[in-house]
């Protein structure tokens, strides 16, 4: 049976048309980014390129990257193209430095995408008659808001619970009939085992698939989540910089993820040769928004490590698919779906009186659930001798790291050389989740 | 002013041991030990007859160390010792932060090591209700 596919259009391009499309907003772009972002007229100057030299698609390649440095050096709006009267909505999430990255969309930023995300849902099989439970968060991250806009374009019926309050999350399951769930997949694990906990037949809840993603999992998780469910789990990818969520989402061949490459133009690189790899090899992904009016970015570096499969799918589309992603070119953690930097938590932690940089992150997955620990080591300077001034430091530390990751931690003091040292440089971090 | 040291470990089994074995190896032996503990971490204070030295041993073996000024009182042993000592320091509004105590081996009386903010007004009111402070010889020499 065919799938039903939200664009047939834009999704089932032939390889030339699509080619031909994707150039012609290319020249575009390019054009706009000199003109209208200083970044982009100083960064094509260093590199020798003008705009005019896009010519073929290859091309792009001559052009400079873009990296999430850039994003910090023109934070928070300096990468906008378009002035802020146009600017409609801002979303962001967390950068490498205490400051995060800051997206900015016009009106028909905000209408592209929830085409993307009406184009995800339907990828995943949903229709107007389903009754979308969307557990992302609500606010600047892009997953709420991005999920609930294209479940209204689809027709569905989205319920903006947003995320956490697991209790409430089950009542409104079982009460509103929901048939979808939007969620991170390790908060729909944890959603689900409360619910059989609490003893809720899960054969009797309505819901038959599963929208996941804003974190890496692995197939072993999906079969996992399928086998204790029963719900279809389709894989979704996206970012804050590139739109939020309705980049990428699996179709219900559940192979690959389709890439919406008529908006979003994807490269493979080698991360260290920043060279373009061949077609189906691993590498780091690179996007560059065809058509984003408010934020436009040429050739980002995701730091997300993927592949990249052309050819037309069993489900019909003929969209660039890309494989789940795999691990990361940089130091970035996603926990709970929140982006966290290392560099990020040093920052936070020297700007506190007398704490010195002396720090382990340690990540683990609890009850299914992505927990981080803090250990930083005790120093003369911030030791105190009364338990008192101990915890005070620890609650001190908590409530800074907490309220600039947006995400609960929890502090532990340990003893000076407590964190190993390999080969004189301290080990960061330690993930003892198995993805 | 008599010092104490401050010693900060963590709450896994073996610490304690080591630190106490650091200051033996220093030759110092240990005249009163404390230790206050949450579930996780823990402090052990320590008066020592070579304090420079069993801080100095500290430091080498790793541990977060530091001196800090503490009072000590001499009290009767006998019931109401203790008792009537701190009620002269609630009547005048000094709060404790913690005390520990111990036996001297020469004498009938007790130690009792006192950890307050205002050392200087707890030494007046003890020293002001005819309670005898002792001095760091004495207090490392017991």
């Amino acid at each position: 049976m065919a799938a039903i596919i939200w664009d047939r259009e834009n999704e089932c391009l032939t390889e030339s048309k699509r080619k031909e499309l994707q150039l012609e907003k290319l020249k575009l772009l390019v054009t706009k980014l000199y003109e209208k972002v200083p970044h982009y007229r100083k960064s094509f100057d260093a590199a020798g390129v003008k705009p005019g030299d896009l010519n073929r698609l290859e091309d792009l390649a001559k052009f400079p990257f873009t990296t999430k440095e850039d994003l910090a050096a023109n934070y928070p709006f300096g990468m906008l193209a378009e002035p802020m009267e146009k600017i409609v909505r801002v979303h962001a999430s967390s950068g490498t430095t205490g400051k995060p990255k800051v997206a900015g969309y016009t009106k028909n930023d905000i209408k592209m995408w929830a085409e993307v995300m009406a184009r995800t849902f339907t990828c995943a099989g949903l229709t107007s008659s389903d009754i979308i439970q969307n557990a992302y968060g609500y606010g600047l991250f892009t997953g709420g808001l991005g999920a609930h806009y294209g479940g209204e374009r689809l027709g569905a019926t989205v319920i903006p619970i947003s995320g956490g309050n697991t209790k409430r999350q089950l009542l409104i399951m079982q009460d509103f009939g929901s048939t979808a769930l939007c969620a991170t997949p390790s908060y729909a694990l944890l959603l689900f085992e409360k619910a059989a906990e609490a003893g809720v037949d899960i054969d009797k809840l309505k819901v038959h698939t599963g929208i996941f993603g804003a974190e890496m999992w692995s197939e072993a998780m999906r079969r996992e989540i399928e086998k204790k469910t029963g719900i279809n789990a389709i894989d979704i990818y996206g970012l804050t910089e590139i739109i939020g969520p309705g980049v990428a989402s699996e179709c219900l061949e559940k192979k690959y993820l389709h890439v919406f490459d008529d908006h979003f133009l994807p490269e493979i690189i080698d991360p260290e040769t920043l060279e373009p790899v061949a077609t189906g090899e691993e590498g780091e992904l690179v996007f560059t928004t065809l058509d984003k009016e408010g934020f436009p970015l040429l050739r980002y570096r995701t730091r997300d490590i993927t592949s990249l499969h052309p050819g037309e799918c069993a489900c019909g589309r003929t969209s660039v698919r890309m494989e789940r992603v795999k691990g990361r070119s940089d130091d970035m953690l996603i926990i709970r779906g929140v982006n966290v930097y290392p560099s990020q938590v040093e920052s936070l932690l020297v700007a506190i009186d007398d704490v010195e940089p002396h720090y382990q992150i340690v990540v683990d997955r609890q009850k299914s659930m992505d927990t981080l620990e803090i250990w930083v080591e005790v120093s003369e300077k911030i030791f105190s001798d009364e338990i008192k001034g101990l915890e005070t430091l620890e609650r001190k530390i908590k409530s800074e790291l907490d309220s600039a990751l947006l995400i609960s931690t929890k502090i532990k003091l340990v003893e000076p050389k407590t964190i190993k040292r390999s080969e004189g440089k301290a080990v960061r971090i330690v993930d003892k989740r198995n993805i | 002013m008599v010092k104490q040291i401050s010693v900060f470990i963590e709450n896994k089994s073996g610490r304690m041991a080591e630190a106490t074995r650091a200051i033996s190896d220093a030759g110092v032996n240990i005249r009163a030990l404390a230790v206050a503990d949450t579930s996780e971490l823990g402090v052990l204070r320590l008066i020592c007859d070579d304090m420079d030295k069993a801080l100095g041993a500290l430091k080498d073996a790793g541990f977060t160390a530091t001196a800090n000024n503490v009072i000590a009182a001499q009290v009767p042993d006998r019931p109401g010792g203790l008792a009537d000592l701190l009620e002269k320091l609630r009547d005048n509004g000094i709060n404790v932060e913690y005390l520990y105590a111990y036996f001297t081996k020469t004498t009938d009386n007790a130690v009792v090591i006192i950890r307050v903010d205002d050392k200087e007004k707890t030494a007046e009111t003890l020293e002001g209700g005819g309670i005898r402070l002792l001095s760091p010889e004495e207090v490392y020499s017991v």
